[in-house]
């Protein structure tokens, strides 16, 4: 008898949510350390999201919107919330998915069938563009050619590219991305790290690309990691979830492993750090890139050719280091690297994607 | 004391791939209970095949992996202070990949 008193006991003891007082708390919230219900917890956080996208007007009525959509976390919930919030209160937008086939086997081929599953359950059309069809390179045939380092940098430039070009095919005005403060956060720390000031003083806006082809905005600017997968959990939203196999060797990882020692501690900091960077102002004095076009594609960019030119020229021409690290150009190191590349395997020039803008 | 221990965001890869654990966990000896710090210690030496740096780090998870014992965030019952019950359920929640 004294054993069932003081099971009641402890369940009692267990804390009612700080918002509604009636239902028992699932949570901790890392952004304001409330002790919060399940309900409690999706209105929250879906309302949040709501304001930030009125307050920081990412979206116009009757606007088309493409979400990028990985199949990880970050993506289906992000089109799971913005196909509710769409309909509750009258966006008025035009949904799409759209996914990015980089051709990592193991990692990419398992995450989109994710995202087909996901356009069934959101009833929402998507669209899939792929590194072999606009670049003539799956990313496993880049690694076998440049080696397990800067793996990153080529995916993430060519990423973008391909999301720009995906989103003119949809024809859409917009492209929305998962990205979470704590995404934010670890981009913040890196660009530090790294002394990369241009990129620092853009990397915390919402919106991005206004005056380019085609604006990106970021609805999760301020979401914490932690949240959204919890909502995935309660909701239990289909969602993929292994590490792209190439990302150990990633310089990311430690500005991630720093922030979540962090969060540990103080899990206020996300926040923080997102409005310091918000709030660096960069010094006169300081040169900064001057914004053009590529000579070879059209496409915005603050050097003669495009970054992604730049590496696919290198590809092209079994030169893996051309456009890695700094001050490497196309025009001198061109004639220095044909010597060096003795030892590697002529691969047969590919014809690269029209890449026109 | 029997558990059921799941494994989720990519750390089944660490223990075979397996999902969901039923398990029997015995209590120290002379303990009264079982705290979240013992079962830890327990499924790394029992559970965990491979790189045990991507489940623990030190006495308690790798920061990123989120805890929940009977579906409530155990930043509420008190992280690795929480004693655990018979049947109760532990979910393991990786949040370190892409999204």
């Amino acid at each position: 008898m004294e054993e069932v008193a003081d099971t009641k006991a402890r369940k009692g003891a267990a804390r009612l949510c700080s918002l509604c007082d009636q239902r028992r708390a699932a949570l901790k919230r890392p952004k304001t350390l409330e002790q919060i219900c399940r309900e409690c917890f999706y209105m929250v956080f879906e309302e949040e999201i709501h304001r930030v996208i009125v307050e920081n007007q990412l979206f116009k009525p009757g606007e088309r919107v493409a979400i990028g959509a990985s199949g990880g976390k970050d993506s289906t919930v992000l089109a799971y919330v913005l196909s509710e919030l769409n309909r509750r209160h009258n966006y008025d937008l035009d949904l799409f998915l759209l996914s990015v086939d980089e051709g990592i086997t193991g990692y990419r081929d398992d995450s989109l069938e994710t995202v087909k599953r996901n356009e069934i359950q959101y009833g929402l059309p998507l669209k899939i563009v792929s590194y072999k069809d606009l670049y003539g390179w799956t990313m496993d045939e880049i690694v076998k050619m440049i080696g397990l380092k800067n793996n990153c940098t080529f995916c993430g430039v060519f990423r973008r590219q391909a999301l720009d070009r995906g989103a003119a095919l949809l024809k859409v005005d917009k492209v929305a991305t998962g990205h979470n403060a704590d995404d934010i956060a670890e981009t913040v720390l890196l660009n530090i790290l790294r002394g990369d000031i241009a990129r620092l003083s853009r990397c915390t806006s919402i919106t991005t690309g206004e005056d380019g082809p085609i604006p990106r905005c970021k609805p999760f600017k301020y979401t914490y990691e932690k949240e959204i997968v919890m909502y995935a959990y309660f909701k239990r939203l289909d969602y993929f979830s292994t590490e792209c196999i190439y990302s150990p060797n990633a310089y990311r990882g430690f500005a991630r492993e720093f922030i979540k020692d962090l969060e540990r501690i103080r899990p206020r900091a996300i926040l923080d750090i997102i409005k310091s960077g918000e709030n660096f102002r960069i010094s006169t004095n300081t040169k900064m890139p001057e914004q053009g076009t590529c000579e070879r594609c059209g496409y915005i960019s603050s050097q003669k050719w495009c970054k992604a030119c730049v590496l696919l020229e290198g590809l092209n021409r079994g030169l893996p280091k051309l456009g890695i690290g700094r001050s490497r150009g196309l025009d001198n190191d061109g004639r220095k690297d044909m010597k060096h590349s003795n030892g590697t395997k002529n691969i047969e020039s590919k014809q690269c994607g029209t890449l026109d803008f | 004391m029997q558990l059921t221990l799941e494994f989720g965001g990519g750390l089944e890869l660490l223990s075979n791939s397996v999902k969901i654990h039923n398990v029997n966990v015995e209590l120290k000896n002379g303990a009264e209970k079982l705290t979240m710090k013992d079962l830890l210690a327990w499924v790394r030496t029992n559970l965990i095949k491979e790189r045990p740096e991507m489940f623990m780090k030190g006495d308690s998870v790798r920061p990123g992996v989120l805890v929940l014992v009977n579906d409530c965030d155990w930043e509420l019952s008190g992280q690795l202070d929480t004693t655990l019950e018979e049947k109760d359920v532990v979910v393991f929640i990786s949040t370190l990949h892409g999204g």
